[in-house]
């Protein structure tokens, strides 16, 4: 079982390896939206350090969400779903690693980059631990929520948008708690408290996201 | 060994067959006969459980299917009518990703040379007859398991691949496996026990 996971996980990372292009498309994306505020707004420290966390949440927020529309969508047309469900190992499994894989891609290398981006943003140095450590905890939640609905719009016609709209309302807890947590150590009250309930998201999306992606890619299969 | 009771399918509100009941026993080879759009690849995904039938249900061992499902699936393999092979991973990385999926360890090498595909090239540049030889690459590794599932197992072959399927179908069968294929050609069927779905 695990064995088959950890399978699904290391093929799709050698497949995002063999195409770098459309990984990086993302990985620049946030780079590019997150440093168009700073030019477009100009020198204002105060107001540039308040922006901070929410538009580094928010352009982290669209590049997960960018690549999710091909999560299921390359293994749907190739065939090789189908195998996936018909594999030996219960689907729920095989769904949390293709969630891993994706979060591995897309979500993990923000997390990285975003205390750079911050210094664009005259961030303190001591807040920027913070920010990292709420995009570690927040992205894998987007990777599993996100891949309910792409899970869901497998197949479906005009499924990009109908993919943001499915899942973006669903990204709002992330968004507030993630940027909220930056907030609230800069306001000097620690955030500690929103990066707890981040966590207990993530557990929970772990526990649950599983399944419902599995139930989704069986409905879209038939 | 595999038992369908009573199946029905409706596609867009088309009933494409009705209260169909075979069942199959090892050392069986059954093709699927009928014209394009007759269900057979809809009957086929039923048998693998990837479909829900709309009526009657499929018996693995007398219990049905959707019950027993990963149970299932170990005891299957189903080739569908897109290869399922990767464009950007080489033929053997393929197979093994596929036999570590399915849960046996893979022998890639020896299954490629079989079908004649060089291992170490990307899929993305063989040809389409090329590619198909990949996917059925999948058969040679995959003798243990009892049911084949096949879905057009001779499009876009030359005759020699032809011969090879054939081959490993007869072999198959005088392993004590069952077999169940879908095909227009009358290549490979003269063994066969045939049905024929009239849409």
């Amino acid at each position: 079982m695990l064995d088959a996971a950890l399978c699904v996980v290391r093929r799709d990372l050698l497949l995002a390896w063999r195409r770098r292009g459309d990984v990086a498309t993302a990985l620049l994306f946030f780079l590019i939206v997150a440093s168009l505020f700073p030019l477009g707004i100009g020198f204002e420290p105060n107001l540039l350090r308040a922006i901070a966390p929410g538009v580094i949440w928010v352009a982290a927020l669209l590049s997960s969400m960018l690549s999710l529309s091909r999560l299921f969508a390359a293994d749907h047309a190739d065939g090789t779903l189908e195998q996936l469900l018909l594999g030996a190992s219960p689907l729920g499994v095989i769904a949390a690693a293709k969630a891993a894989a994706h979060w591995i891609v897309s979500g993990l290398p923000l997390a990285l980059i975003a205390p750079f981006i911050a210094l664009q943003y005259d961030m303190p140095g001591e807040l920027t631990p913070v920010l990292a450590l709420s995009l570690l905890l927040g992205t894998p939640v987007l990777s599993l929520i996100g891949a309910i609905g792409a899970a869901l719009t497998l197949g479906v016609r005009g499924g990009g948008i109908l993919l943001s709209l499915l899942v973006l309302p669903l990204y709002v807890p992330v968004l507030i708690l993630g940027a909220g947590s930056v907030d609230m150590a800069a306001a000097g009250m620690g955030g500690e408290g929103q990066l707890l309930l981040l966590a207990a998201l993530l557990v929970a999306s772990c526990v649950f996201a599983p399944w419902a992606i599995a139930t989704a890619l069986r409905i879209s299969m038939e | 060994m595999l038992e369908a009771a009573g199946l029905e399918c409706v596609r867009q509100k088309r009933t494409l067959f009705r209260s169909l009941s075979f069942s199959l026993t090892r050392g069986e080879r059954l093709r699927i006969a009928g014209a394009n759009g007759s269900g057979k690849t809809s009957l086929l995904r039923i048998l693998c459980g990837l479909l829900t039938p709309d009526a009657g249900e499929v018996r693995w061992k007398s219990e049905p299917i959707g019950a027993l499902r990963e149970e299932y699936s170990r005891q299957i393999v189903y080739l569908g009518h897109a290869p399922a092979v990767k464009d950007d991973l080489t033929a053997a990385e393929n197979l093994e990703i596929a036999c570590r999926l399915a849960g046996f360890p893979a022998k890639a090498g020896a299954a490629l040379e079989r079908l004649g595909i060089a291992a170490d090239v990307p899929v993305r540049k063989l040809s389409q007859g090329q590619r198909r030889r990949a996917a059925l690459a999948r058969l040679v590794v995959s003798e243990q398991v009892p049911l084949w599932l096949l879905d057009e197992p001779y499009a876009a072959l030359d005759p020699q691949a032809t011969a090879i399927v054939d081959a490993l179908l007869a072999a198959h069968a005088a392993r004590g496996g069952a077999v169940i294929f879908t095909t227009h050609q009358e290549t490979g069927a003269a063994a066969a026990r045939v049905i024929e779905l009239h849409a």
